[in-house]
């Protein structure tokens, strides 16, 4: 039964099951260390018109991927596409050594989670019912949640700071706020590869760094594999341990954020004059576009 | 989840119950229809109540779950508060259905009597299938679209049951009042023929609850948390035309119960179809007996149809829902 009331007392079920089991993924199975994700030479077309082309990429446990590009160069439809909501036409999705594109929605869903922006969330429903729903891939056919998964969705509410939200309606939350309770939806998923679709879109300065370190800290921390579409290409220097940058459907680069983010992949796939140089502070590449380069010669 | 709402709603059910059983032509005091129901009763009285008012109250009671279960099935698979059987044409098209099935000279055998319902629920399913593909842009279906297209789908099949009737002989013109909600009196014969199709579309609606709570965060978050959104989709629109088509077969065309209660529910017990739906369910079946009630009294001793108590005191409440939705952008 749903137990709306008073979810969680701390302590009520310490000790519920043993051994603890938690959201965070387990490294030392399979491929996780290197490959959690291993994308081969994956194609999409929506029609005759070809989004993605032959794109290669992995992402190790523990590690985030930052995913740039200028708009309409499919970043998000590569996460459609991992994630089987498109298909494709062409190419190998691996999660932790498994062929994900045969998989039905509810195994998949147990091996990825994917963070959507946080616009279209159905606001009568409260933070914690939306968090359970993370529990999906893992409850019986009528939906019910144990108290194992209560636990769970619980720590996860917990990890991303907003367990004091619980009772709140999604509709009063803040578009950080929102997106705290998305990711704490896909922790509860128990699934060690985590997709966010531009979660700091629409967010102020002070939630942006928020979100972001909280990413980065599942990956560093907690050991998951983050994959981030990301506008921002400052927070992705900052943040990824890896940059990839898409334009016009193809893999452009793929490497350290000095090796991305370089004036000289990102003038031409942007369409812009910039200037990279090295941040003062943490010294990763810091990108200013300008108008005109001349303009302030 | 709380017992308050189920066992409080049970209490009013037993209320409606207890009230369509006493009013009538002939009112059955407490004592009596107690008295009757054990077998203890005076011969008339037994005979007004086993043969008359329990296969009506029952019947009534049967329609008002399938409406209120399959409105609110209908309300989360489109993810729009103002899906109900009647306004999106389904319960016209299941009339259809229905109609070209008691054309057929074989009706009133038990067989004959259950080929209404499979007739109505072919119906429902195509028009269901019709308004939905008229209705959907991208993934989302727009209220306006989709009371649009119910309601010329529902037009040409009401026109086209019209039509059917009028050419017909005596036999179906008897069917008018049942198209306009007064039930078809044939006892518990018309029960046992709905009684599977009723069985199997609720069942499936109620064993559902949390693939609609999972629809409503639309059909991409729905499947990335694990549904398989196709099929579940299309398991729901059968079972939710199945449910719609045993309400219309036997008691005509009723609308807003599908509409009003899972809306009223809603507002009271929050948004979880995991409770909402068995909610709709009892509460569909106290709001029709009551309407039902009503029908019986308001022009005593002359019956109306209960369609027209339900869409007297259902069209205003559309109204409301739509200003709401309206100002608020939410539902």
């Amino acid at each position: 039964m749903y137990r709306e009331h008073e979810p969680f007392h701390a302590g009520t079920y310490e000790n519920a099951w043993e051994p603890m089991e938690t959201f965070s993924p387990d490294l030392n199975r399979d491929d996780g260390r290197n490959n959690m994700l291993k994308v081969t030479g994956l194609s999409v077309r929506y029609g005759a018109r070809v989004v993605l082309e032959n794109i290669s990429l992995n992402v190790a446990g523990g590690k985030m991927l930052a995913l740039i590009g200028p708009n309409g160069t499919g970043k998000s439809t590569f996460i459609k596409a991992v994630s089987g909501v498109i298909p494709a036409q062409r190419g190998k999705i691996q999660v932790n050594g498994q062929d994900v594109t045969r998989l039905s929605p509810l195994q998949r869903a147990r091996l990825m989670a994917v963070i959507p922006q946080a616009a279209a969330l159905p606001p009568a429903f409260t933070v914690w019912q939306t968090v359970l729903m993370g529990r999906t891939p893992h409850l019986n056919f009528l939906g019910q949640p144990s108290q194992k998964d209560e636990e769970i969705a619980r720590r996860s509410l917990e990890r991303v700071n907003a367990l004091d939200l619980a009772k709140r309606r999604v509709g009063e939350l803040s578009g950080g706020e929102a997106q705290r309770i998305l990711m704490a939806r896909a922790l509860a998923q128990s699934a060690p590869l985590l997709l966010m679709d531009e979660p700091t879109a629409h967010l102020d300065l002070k939630y942006q760094l928020n979100i972001l370190s909280l990413a980065s800290s599942l990956a560093h921390k907690d050991g998951f594999a983050v994959l981030i579409v990301l506008h921002d290409l400052n927070l992705a220097a900052q943040y990824a341990d890896r940059v990839a940058l898409l334009a016009e459907g193809r893999l452009q680069a793929i490497g350290t954020p000095e090796q991305t983010i370089t004036s000289k992949l990102l003038v031409p796939a942007y369409d812009v004059p910039l200037h990279v140089l090295p941040h003062p502070i943490h010294g990763r590449p810091f990108v200013s576009a300008i108008e005109t380069a001349e303009q302030y010669a | 989840m709380s017992r308050i709402p189920f066992l409080s709603s049970f209490l009013i059910l037993l209320l409606a119950l207890l009230l369509s059983l006493a009013i009538g032509s002939v009112f059955l005091p407490l004592a009596e229809l107690l008295a009757a129901l054990t077998g203890h009763g005076a011969d008339l009285t037994n005979s007004i109540l086993w043969k008359i008012r329990l296969p009506r109250t029952v019947l009534i009671a049967l329609t008002g779950m399938a409406l209120g279960g399959s409105g609110a099935a209908y309300q989360g698979l489109f993810r729009n508060p103002l899906a109900d059987p009647y306004l999106i044409g389904v319960a016209s098209g299941a009339g259809l259905g229905a109609v070209i099935a008691m054309s057929v000279k074989w009706s009133y055998s038990f067989w004959g009597l259950m080929a209404v319902p499979l007739a109505a629920f072919l119906g429902a399913l195509l028009t269901v299938f019709i308004v939905y593909l008229l209705a959907r842009t991208g993934n989302v279906v727009p209220t306006t679209t989709l009371i649009l297209a119910g309601v010329t789908v529902s037009s040409f099949a009401v026109s086209l049951t019209s039509f059917l009737m009028l050419r017909s002989d005596g036999e179906l013109r008897r069917a008018m009042s049942w198209l306009m909600g007064g039930s078809i009196q044939l006892g518990w014969m018309s029960i046992a023929a709905m009684l599977p199709y009723l069985f199997l579309g609720l069942s499936i609606i109620l064993l559902n609850g949390h693939t609609l709570n999972l629809l409503q965060f639309g059909d991409e978050q729905a499947q990335q948390l694990g549904l398989n959104v196709s099929r579940a989709k299309t398991i729901l629109l059968i079972a939710a035309s199945l449910a719609t088509a045993a309400a219309v077969s036997f008691a005509g065309i009723i609308g807003f119960i599908g509409l009003v209660v899972p809306h009223l529910i809603r507002l009271w017990a929050g948004p979880d179809y995991r409770q909402l739906l068995p909610l709709s369910v009892l509460g569909g079946a106290t709001a029709l007996l009551v309407s039902d009630v009503l029908a019986r009294v308001v022009l005593a001793p002359q019956e109306i149809p209960v369609g027209i108590i339900t869409a007297l005191a259902g069209a205003p409440f559309f109204l409301w829902v739509l200003r709401r939705a309206k100002n608020q952008g939410v539902w």
